[in-house]
């Protein structure tokens, strides 16, 4: 992991670290050099450990009072929520959880995306991300259809029959998925099984995450190669910890607002009607933070390749070390992407938006316009701007941060003046 | 740094060291209590038990709260047997007036003291109820007098209803 | 750190507005009373409650189930807070079908507050029947589950009226101009007069519907009002420690040449 060695002081500490070096990955985490210009946006990091963590407690916790059963599921939920030993509380955290989880997945993403985080060296760090990103989905969908509310079953018979598109075998996946001829007992089942083993699964790609990110190190607002340890960098205990905890009571802030005084607005009310094979409900959207991919699915006229379209979108997101080529990391350094990075923010949105209205009218005819710009940032405008773009001077580094004459740069220093 | 300066870095750590455990603390507590009975659960507290059919040396077995209840309707034999053991010769001294108010019914939950298991009736060297797990022997009364159970069977809160019915809880 | 805080409680303005609301089938936009249980104190008006459970088993019992609630439930904090005694009673007018009994019989038997409430058919598809065709929804959660919540319910209890010109109604189906496509299967449920309230209120069709909606609610949400005082005490904590993590991040970062 790092190759500072390090003797514990005590007799005891030095056997145990002998034999299992947890001390001294205990003092290579505390230790680790952290760029000290990183701004609030890198501390959703530590809020991301802090949602999984959340889910998997209250996850474990709702799990010794659910009951998954077709017939039941939905008792037991209102169960939980009247008479189990602040259930409510337990399960209210939970639902909103997954939103904040989302949230907060959201602006670490896009925080990546403006700050070029996902270039070389961190490409791996960047793919480990996205397979946590889409195991999150997974998790949350099949979480979704737990509660077997309307919304639930219907979510579940609409998203699992995106598999029937795939030519020749696609029914057969279908009814492998169901455990039957149409969404019952064996799906809910198999959806409890797996949603319960998903965080596990992100957990351990989480360490992964996070060991593939102490190898360069963290990357920064101004993008730039720092040495380590440096007076550009500062230990990150108590430094980042103390700040990431900061960010988090914030956040925590939001959290409980949802949690005590709006529970049930993230969520749609048909859920809390209980299942019904023969009804559909009127409007059959996912939860908020799968609409831009919904919004995609529903804005290809084609059903195979609207799945395509789907799942490209997120398998796009993948191969971005590849498609964006620019050596300048740091989007303060490259006056175009920047540009355009503000433009993709605003075609996510809008996605999402008309992602939450009916396939219908302008709604779709906005949907489609959004859903090729989303496809040509990351194909044409990216390729095309790593090649063309004329990039600011960049400074060397953090403390002395000029190089060329550069507007951004001086600017910079003028900060560092004030200071 | 001046020494006021340092006083008061303490200070401000200690204080959201305190802060911080005590809402811990708060945050733990809804996890830990969800783990114990529900409303539900703490709802079914009563039930109610017909004994009309019972004979004399018969015992019947209800459950309550999960858990077997022995109402045993004792002959004249082991209400006398029950009654002449000197306390001195028991390991956990209680009078058969105090366990059975009624000395024609017998009440008591039908768990072992020792880890739990379900005795078995009508057996053991004092002619009540005899454990098979670990060997424990209880009298006529529901008293341990041999084995490694600590204490006698304990007695639920009941009362008759009327001479046909008891409501145990 | 700045724009960081106003991105950060725009958010929490989130809470304020309802983010998707859709442009259904045509129905007149909701109208709300006032409702004592809204805002971050919102505590439910205990006569209110009762006179609403009055409303429920008076009149939505006889085809709208409860299935989720206890009769115990009447008696909790944060409900309608019967005496124990009450619910003794209240449940005890209720046959509950039990057993097998030793002979192996199902028998019926007066209820128990541990009981759950009682339906009024034996199963959906005899509800259904019933009813026109139309399956008269459990009330355990009704409120939860519709869009515009107690102020749908309340305006949907009030919303009847004769058709405008040019729409005809099938036997058995009413107008309401709240309901999705004003077509409703349920008739007016209330009307002037129709209960008798203990506490003397006049039981206008205003008030009625508002009781009604307010006990609806409470069974939606039996733990509202410990929610929200949990809430504000957790919200206010928060805030503390926020601030004392501030002050000693900004003592631990003094110590370097950095902004925070």
């Amino acid at each position: 992991m790092s190759n500072h060695e390090y003797t514990p002081s005590s007799k005891f500490g030095k056997w145990f670290n002998d034999r299992l070096p947890l001390l001294t990955l205990g003092k290579h985490l505390t230790d680790y050099p952290t760029p000290k210009n990183l701004n609030y946006w890198w501390t959703f990091g530590g809020i991301l450990t802090f949602c999984l963590i959340t889910q998997i407690v209250t996850g474990l916790i709702l799990a010794m009072h659910y009951v998954a059963h077709a017939d039941l599921a939905f008792g037991s939920v209102e169960h939980i929520m009247r008479n189990v030993n602040y259930g409510w509380l337990i399960r209210y955290t939970h639902a909103n959880g997954a939103s904040m989880f989302f949230l907060a997945v959201y602006i670490h993403i896009f925080r990546s995306l403006y700050y070029g985080s996902y270039k070389s060296p961190r490409e791996i760090i960047w793919i480990l991300g996205m397979i946590i990103y889409i195991l999150m989905m997974a998790a949350a969908f099949m979480g979704y259809v737990l509660p077997w509310g309307q919304m639930s079953f219907w979510g579940a018979t609409v998203i699992t029959n995106l598999f029937s598109a795939i030519p020749l075998i696609g029914e057969s996946i279908v009814t492998w998925l169901w455990g039957g001829y149409s969404v019952d007992n064996p799906t809910l089942t198999r959806f409890f099984s797996l949603h319960y083993l998903i965080p596990f699964l992100i957990l351990g790609l989480v360490v992964l995450h996070i060991w593939a990110l102490h190898v360069p190190g963290n990357n920064n607002p101004i993008g730039i190669d720092l040495k380590k340890p440096s007076k550009d960098t500062v230990p990150f205990h108590p430094y980042i910890v103390i700040k990431d905890l900061f960010a988090l009571l914030i956040f925590l802030i939001i959290f409980a607002f949802f949690v005590f005084y709006s529970p049930n607005i993230l969520g749609h009310a048909d859920n809390y009607i209980e299942a019904n094979p023969m009804v559909t409900p009127a409007h059959i959207v996912p939860e908020w933070y799968l609409l831009p991919f919904y919004a995609i699915l529903r804005s290809v006229p084609d059903k195979l390749l609207g799945v395509i379209a789907m799942f490209g979108a997120l398998f796009i997101l993948v191969i971005l070390p590849w498609l964006d080529t620019s050596r300048t990391r740091s989007a303060i350094f490259r006056p175009l992407y920047k540009q355009f990075y503000w433009f993709l923010v605003a075609d996510v949105l809008i996605l999402g938006y008309v992602g939450a209205m009916p396939a219908e009218g302008i709604y779709l005819l906005v949907a489609r316009v959004a859903t090729a710009y989303y496809f040509a940032h990351f194909l044409i405008i990216l390729p095309v701007l790593s090649r063309k773009e004329k990039v600011l001077d960049v400074p060397l580094s953090i403390t002395e941060p000029v190089l060329g004459g550069s507007v951004s740069a001086s600017a910079l220093r003028q900060k560092k003046d004030k200071l | 740094m001046s020494e006021k300066k340092v006083k008061r870095r303490e200070f401000i750590f200690t204080a959201t060291y305190a802060v911080g455990a005590v809402g811990v603390g708060a945050t733990i507590w809804p996890l830990i209590d969800q783990m114990n009975p529900d409303a539900s659960v703490k709802a079914l507290a009563s039930t109610e038990v017909d004994i009309s059919n019972v004979e004399r040396g018969q015992s019947i077995t209800v459950l309550w709260r999960g858990k077997p209840v022995f109402i045993r309707r004792r002959t004249e034999e082991e209400i006398s047997k029950a009654k002449e053991v000197d306390l001195k010769d028991l390991k956990h001294p209680e009078r058969d007036e105090d366990r059975a108010k009624n000395p024609e019914w017998l009440v008591m939950l039908g768990v072992c003291t020792h880890l739990g298991c379900v005795p078995l009736g009508d057996t053991g060297e004092y002619g009540g109820w005899f454990c098979p797990c670990h060997g424990s022997h209880y009298d006529t009364s529901g008293r341990i007098r041999k084995g490694p159970a600590p204490t006698n069977m304990e007695v639920p809160k009941y009362e008759f209803v009327n001479n046909n019915i008891i409501k145990i809880g | 750190m700045k724009r960081f805080l106003i991105i950060f409680f725009f958010l929490i303005s989130i809470n304020l507005i309802h983010p998707f609301s859709f442009a259904a089938e045509k129905a007149a936009k909701p109208m709300s009373p006032g409702w004592s249980f809204k805002g971050f104190f919102g505590t439910f008006d205990r006569a209110s409650l009762q006179r609403g459970y009055q409303v429920y088993t008076e009149v939505c019992a006889s085809c709208h189930s409860m299935k989720h609630l206890s009769y115990r439930n009447l008696s909790q904090p944060g409900g309608p807070e019967f005496s124990e005694d009450q619910v003794k009673i209240i449940a005890s007018q209720f046959e509950v079908r039990d057993g097998p009994n030793d002979d192996g019989e199902m028998f019926d038997r007066p209820g128990r507050p541990s009981d759950n409430f009682v339906s009024p058919y034996a199963n959906d598809k005899e509800a259904t029947a019933a009813n026109g065709g139309a399956y008269p929804p459990d009330m355990s959660v009704l409120v939860k589950a519709r869009m515009g919540g107690a102020d749908y319910i309340y305006s949907l209890l009030l919303g009847y009226e004769e058709p405008p010109e040019g729409i005809s109604l099938d036997d058995g189906v009413y107008y309401n101009k709240y309901m999705a496509g004003n077509k409703i299967k349920m008739s007016n449920p209330l009307s002037e007069g129709i209960v008798e309230y203990a506490d003397g209120t006049k039981a206008t069709e205003e008030q009625m519907a508002k009781d009604v909606t307010t006990f609806l609610s409470w069974t939606a949400e039996p733990h509202l009002e410990e929610r929200h005082k949990i809430g504000f005490r957790a919200i206010v904590y928060l805030i503390i420690i926020t601030i004392l993590v501030y002050f000693s991040m900004k003592k631990i970062w003094s110590r370097v040449e950095s902004e925070i």
